[in-house]
């Protein structure tokens, strides 16, 4: 038998067979099922006409349920939306759901969330997983988010779905799946202060194109990933997706692990890693040193240039939010660059999660606890003339016309999220260039596309912001 | 399943994404309200930008399209139940209101080179349309409004308005499941749901 990939070896495991390989269909068995508020009705409501009015769901206590999207909005649907998900949560008996207490069936944009630990809402789903626990090695997740191969970061195939099969293993806890051949992305060397992995996923979707990885797993090695912090390695697997990935990967390691043991539900996790003989699709590497910040121009994510050919790219606006680029570690690096300064142009900043915005008070530009005579993230941020918004996935997606920071009209922005397809964040008209929070912080600065080496001067410690 | 498709081709470039075939906003509708849901019809593929909404050959006419609504202002049906795409068809989100709402106007396939993963099984899996590989390159070659015929035991597309014949790819593995209209009629007749 060949060796296999940790993407074949965990659905092997999940179909309960000693060995797959690419191309086969496997029905496997699903750990934990994750929707949210947009597409949590229809699910249920597939759900209820497949296995009928009385139907429970396979385990309540592996599906996820987590309001994200449409929150901070006065369409009354979009209340009404997470009712239908509080109403399924309580006939099914479900453990884990995690309510905007705060949006009532009531008109009006519903008032934020005072305090951030004071509230069950928790932010953006794939931020939240992990934080609450549910993320965990060797393990099966499906999501009704193209977004939900974030948790492939932590050794786990995570890969969205749809309404149709999310009601199917919500009655049934099982899928089917085609087993994908892997991709290899090896970094070598350390991260160096001016790139996040924002640049590093955007080099590869930019070789590789929006397509390059259709079908397949995409495992991202090497000491150069090693070099990252969990967060960061979440925002290279987030990304898979937007190379047509059908999950990505990366090793477990005792970074992995002490984030696992700390926030894990279930204690027992098994951790897969590739054999020596396992069989690539196509292997490609990098080296660290030698990359540079990088940007997708509009509008697609492999439309890729580095930050300094486009310094004569005019701005109207900057971004900092969502699961891409909503993180402690993203809102860290960002703050570090605009301390002190003053931002040109308007940017809106918008936590990936309660638990984020609950860190941007209390921690420094270190990711330490901060002294009273320190200023917190969130501080620097608002001194810097940033406009903060609470937590959820705001603008990334555009979302309803209310949404906070959604861009209505032929704005040119710069942003940390995912993807710049035409009219993803708001209007048709608008453009948006993607990069890291770094560049994006920059180019806050001076109004114009802008490397962030021109800012960075020192490594920027986040400490262990967004571990514990 | 039909064994013979007919309508009127919408053409459409590389890399359509969902949230062209249905932009965010209109996601607060609820699928499985039937009063709800026609509103996906109306809004479908209302993001693609102007210039690529519904394309015609350079060659047909001054007319090169471009600007063709695939559903008229105010209706939940369009004139065109066949979509020829390019590359990548579906890709983003996954959203299964993109397929389902290219289904509530009424059409009955999808015609490309190839698709995103996610968006092939929602139409597959939950039934919707029918989404077809073809050999070669069909934009450019067909013509938004051209009368089309799938012939599905042939695996042949025949533009009715020019008459050129066209291959399509095997439907493989999910064969069995688009036979069955899903995956749920298709478990339940594979005996693995009551």
């Amino acid at each position: 038998m060949p060796g296999m990939t940790m993407t074949e070896k965990i659905l092997a495991k999940h179909a309960g067979k000693s060995h797959v390989a690419p191309e086969d269909n496997v029905w496997v068995n699903v750990d934990v099922l994750m929707t949210h508020d947009v597409c949590g009705p229809g699910t249920i409501g597939i759900f209820y006409e497949k296995f009928g009015k009385d139907a429970k769901v396979w385990d309540p206590d592996r599906v996820v349920i987590i309001p994200d999207h449409y929150i901070f909005t006065a369409d009354l649907k979009c209340h009404r939306n997470v009712q239908t998900l509080r109403d399924f949560v309580k006939q099914q008996g479900l453990k884990y759901y995690y309510d905007p207490e705060f949006v009532k069936n009531e008109p009006g944009m519903p008032s934020p969330y005072l305090d951030p630990t004071k509230t069950s809402y928790k932010g953006v789903c794939h931020k939240a997983l992990p934080e609450e626990g549910h993320i965990r090695p060797g393990e099966i997740l499906l999501g009704t988010d193209s977004h939900t191969c974030t948790a492939g970061a932590f050794g786990q195939f995570a890969t969205g779905v749809g309404n149709t099969d999310a009601a199917f293993t919500l009655g049934t806890g099982k899928t089917w799946l085609k087993v994908p051949p892997t991709m290899k992305f090896t970094f070598h060397g350390q991260i160096p202060p001016y790139l996040t992995a924002k640049d590093l996923i955007l080099a590869v979707i930019g070789e590789i194109g929006v397509d390059g990885a259709t079908y397949r797993a995409m495992y991202f090695a090497g000491d150069g990933i090693k070099s990252l912090t969990l967060e960061d390695r979440m925002t290279l697997t987030n990304m898979a997706i937007e190379a047509g990935g059908k999950n990505g990967v990366c090793d477990v390691d005792e970074k992995t692990l002490e984030y696992v043991r700390a926030r894990s539900r279930r204690k027992e996790w098994e951790v897969f890693t590739d054999d020596k003989d396992a069989t690539y699709f196509s292997e490609h590497e990098w080296d660290l040193q030698t990359m540079e910040p990088m940007v997708a121009k509009p509008h697609s994510p492999d439309n890729k240039d580095t930050a300094r050919n486009c310094r004569n790219v005019r701005l109207d606006r900057a971004y900092i939010g969502s699961c891409t680029g909503g993180k402690i570690t993203d809102m860290i690096f960002a703050a570090n660059l605009l301390k002190g300064l003053k931002v040109k142009i308007p940017t809106f900043v918008v936590p990936g999660s309660t638990e984020v915005h609950r860190d941007m008070k209390e921690l420094n530009l270190r990711g330490v606890k901060k002294d009273s005579n320190e200023k917190s993230i969130e501080e620097v941020l608002a001194d810097a003339g940033c406009l903060l918004g609470p937590s959820g996935c705001g603008a990334c997606l555009g979302g309803p016309v209310d949404t906070f920071g959604r861009l209505q009209s032929t704005e040119v922005c710069i942003s940390t999220t995912n993807r710049n397809f035409p009219g993803r964040m708001g209007s048709t008209k608008s453009a948006v260039y993607l990069a890291s929070p770094l560049t994006v912080a920059a180019s806050a600065l001076t109004g114009y596309v802008t490397d962030p080496r021109e800012y960075v001067t020192q490594p920027i410690e986040t400490g262990m912001a967004g571990v514990r | 399943m039909d064994s013979v498709i007919t309508g009127r081709a919408y053409v459409l470039g590389d890399n359509i994404d969902t949230d062209q075939i249905i932009p965010a906003q209109y996601l607060s509708f609820n699928p499985s309200l039937p009063e709800e849901r026609k509103f996906f019809g109306m809004y479908a593929l209302s993001s693609v930008p102007e210039g690529q909404r519904g394309l015609r050959k350079p060659a047909a006419s001054d007319d090169t399209g471009g600007n063709i609504p695939f559903v008229r202002e105010n209706e939940f049906k369009s004139d065109f139940t066949i979509i020829i795409g390019g590359k990548n068809f579906g890709s983003g989100s996954s959203r299964e209101h993109a397929p389902l709402a290219l289904a509530e106007a009424g059409v009955k396939c999808v015609i490309a080179e190839f698709y995103a993963r996610i968006f092939f099984r929602n139409s597959v899996n939950g039934g919707y349309l029918i989404p077809f590989e073809s050999e070669e390159r069909l934009v450019g070659r067909i013509n938004t409004g051209d009368e089309l015929e799938v012939l599905m035991d042939q695996q042949a597309l025949i533009n009715k308005t020019d008459g050129n014949r066209y291959k399509l790819k095997p439907l493989g593995d999910v064969l069995p499941i688009i036979e069955a209209g899903g995956v749920f009629p298709y478990a339940k007749k594979a005996g693995m749901l009551k």
